[in-house]
């Protein structure tokens, strides 16, 4: 199935990314409604309410240098200038603000295509800009310019329209979920007897909330959240109402509204049961959008109540020796630092410190840390859906070559703390055929757990 | 010649001055009261020790990773700035005529050196040239104002390089090399060249980011 063997082979492929060929429907039916008139209202309305000297400032002060170009792994794995930092600036603020909004409907097509779909704002590129100028931020300029004119991808403007309906990402019926809290409860009692999942428990340490994706496609890992949490013998809880999807696609196509309705509606969750603070699953996005963007848009500088990412989470159990393991996982791990946990929180030391906890052998991938090279998924672009995928994986290219480098030293199993970027490893290391095993901190610890006595 | 160069060394030596204080200023404020009314987020945000932590690593050569994965540049862009600062400020030619004229005079580099360093900046501005035409990251962001940017800031050196060592035509050279310094001057404020005002306050912003809320490095 898959088509390269090493990295040499890699290197070989001529194929040059074209994602701007590919027709979107969700993109090309809000083309039709648009008229270079409402377009430049719409722009300007943007730019003028909600922007100011930052993206002024941020569009000026750029010298053209180029050194921006080895942040993006987009650049790196496809070597085309359009895929530099600055290069999709060029694309997309730099001529709407040139032009003073006034962009045809092709512009807005491709800028759409760039804007969320080749740049996963993972915010690498500030770290490489000499200046340190927010390339994500300016993007998202772009991605709300296009949510107001109606143009967004249609896989993921999907999930917006799951988000305003049902509170959550993956149109979960109310009922649904407690079902599936209730099934994953019953699977998990086969583990440790009396297993609970509690509902609502008003006043509990520990407020759990997970994404959408994982009552939908992985709801082994609500079991094995559960199995961990009793282990661990926590006061927790987990909403059964709306509220308890933490996941955020608004933020991404640029629903900032929406955003701010959904991360309310989860602060408001966790507080109304009056829990101590808000523990999530292993997802980067959703800690984005709670810790930093989500939060910001409410007017809360920090969130309002405290939360605690999956990785800080079990480095506590850890720490304080809250769980015990049998024997430690004895292949050899490579970590990947997704972005809005390492470059968003500084969770890398923490997540090293779980893997020499749990695991015998750890390699590190390189680059590491703050600097490792993004799955290509994250920032809503996995989100797009099937029509970007192949592009995508193309853009993943260099995520590739360093996999195969750690899989030269001889790791065998990746650790991905974040849902969006097992999404991306898996068709990376399928396609490529890296033939590694991707594993969540969650999926070690549950495997090596000693259980309590019964 | 005698009255233009009169003029360029007199009255148009003032508007430059002038005009690059007060455009610089008027810049700031803009963009001050633009922040104030629209990024107070910026305000929020920024935080001292983080922003000082960040503006430090960027300002020692090989001090962050992106310096280190591009060696060249970082050599270059190093000496380059730091030439392009400190010899018009020190050349012997130049205190001697805050002396003549303002009676202030301070620390000359040795002709040599400044002679060097004039060379160090000629030859960087050829480096950025040639970055700019052949690699195709760089060309594909180059604008013709780019080019001209370029231009502007090496006239005044070559020129000035031109006119110390009196080859053929220095005279013209003196004037060429006095206007085109005064068009650098007055060109600060309107151009990316006004990057030199805004980098501590770009690289503090995202320091105070990635310290205060990511807790993560920047460079």
């Amino acid at each position: 199935m898959s088509e390269y063997k090493s990295v040499k082979e890699i290197e070989k492929d001529p194929k040059k990314n074209e994602s701007k060929k590919i027709e979107d429907q969700g993109i090309l039916k809000g083309l039709e409604q648009l008229t270079p008139e409402k377009i430049e209202i719409v722009i300007n309305q943007v730019i003028n309410d909600e922007t100011g000297a930052r993206l002024k400032v941020y569009v000026d002060t750029c010298v053209h240098c180029g050194m921006c170009s080895k942040g993006c792994h987009f650049f790196l794995s496809l070597n085309d200038p359009k895929f530099s930092p600055a290069g999709k600036v060029k694309q997309t603020l730099w001529e709407i603000l040139r032009k003073k909004g006034k962009v045809s409907t092709e512009f807005i097509k491709d800028a759409a295509t760039v804007a969320y779909t080749q740049c996963n704002l993972c915010k690498r590129c500030a770290m490489y800009c000499p200046f340190g100028l927010d390339v994500a931020y300016v993007m998202s300029v772009m991605r709300r310019i296009c949510h107001k004119l109606g143009v967004v991808p249609l896989y993921i403007q999907d999930t917006a329209h799951s988000h305003s309906a049902t509170m959550n990402q993956m149109w979960v019926k109310d009922d649904e979920w407690i079902d599936t809290l209730m099934w994953q409860e019953e699977e998990a009692q086969e583990a440790i007897e009396n297993l609970r999942i509690p509902l609502d428990k008003e006043g509990a340490d520990i407020f759990y909330s997970v994404i959408g994706p994982e009552p939908k496609f992985r709801a082994q890992l609500i079991f094995q959240a559960a199995v961990i949490m009793n282990a661990a013998h926590e006061n927790w809880t987990m909403p059964s109402m709306p509220g308890w999807d933490n996941s955020d696609m608004c933020m991404f196509t640029g629903d900032y509204e929406m955003m701010e309705r959904l991360k309310r509606r989860h602060f408001e969750s966790a507080l109304n049961l009056r829990a101590k603070r808000i523990v999530m699953g292993e997802c980067g996005h959703a800690f984005r959008s709670v810790y930093d963007v989500g939060n910001r848009a409410l007017a809360w500088k920090m969130p309002p109540i405290e939360v605690v990412h999956a990785i800080e989470y079990y480095n506590e159990l850890f720490e304080q020796k809250k769980i015990k393991i049998k024997k430690k996982f004895d292949r050899p791990v490579t970590l990947h630092d997704p972005c809005n946990i390492s470059r968003g929180r500084g969770l890398h030391e923490m997540a090293r410190n779980i893997v020499k906890a749990t695991c015998a052998e750890f390699i590190e991938m390189t680059p590491n840390r703050e600097h490792n090279y993004c799955c290509s998924a994250g920032g809503g672009v996995i989100n797009c859906g099937p029509p970007f995928k192949n592009a995508r994986v193309e853009s993943g290219k260099a995520k590739a070559k360093q996999l195969f480098a750690a899989k030269a030293k001889g790791a065998e199993v990746v650790i991905a703390p974040c849902h969006n970027c097992h999404g991306g490893l898996e068709d990376i290391i399928h396609h490529y055929g890296v033939d590694m095993e991707l594993k969540f901190f969650g999926d070690i610890i549950y495997e090596i757990l000693e259980l309590p006595e019964l | 010649m005698h009255n233009f160069y009169y003029f360029a060394t007199g009255p148009l030596a003032w508007i430059a001055f002038l005009v690059f204080i007060g455009g610089s200023i008027w810049r700031f404020r803009e963009l001050l009261e633009l922040a104030k009314r629209k990024d107070s987020i910026v305000f929020e945000y920024m935080d001292t020790k983080f922003a000082l932590r960040s503006i430090v690593h960027w300002l020692i050569p090989f001090g962050s990773r992106s310096m280190k994965i591009n060696p060249t540049m970082t050599v270059v862009t190093f000496l380059f700035h730091i030439c392009l600062f400190l010899t018009p400020l020190f050349v012997f030619g130049h205190v001697i005529l805050w002396k003549e004229n303002f009676n202030i005079s301070w620390f000359t580099l040795p002709n040599a050196v400044a002679d060097l360093m004039t060379l160090i900046v000629i030859a960087s501005c050829l480096f950025f040239l040639w970055r700019r035409i052949k690699l195709p990251d760089v060309k594909y962001l180059t604008t013709p104002l780019d080019f001209i940017i370029l231009f502007i800031v090496a006239t005044p050196f070559v020129s000035g390089f031109w006119a110390y060592h009196q080859f053929p035509g220095f005279a013209t050279m003196t004037i060429i090399h006095i206007i085109s310094g005064e068009i650098m001057l007055m060109a600060i404020p309107f151009t990316k060249l006004f990057h030199m005002f805004l980098f501590p306050f770009t690289r503090g912003y995202i320091g105070s980011e990635f310290g205060g809320v990511r807790m993560a490095k920047d460079w």
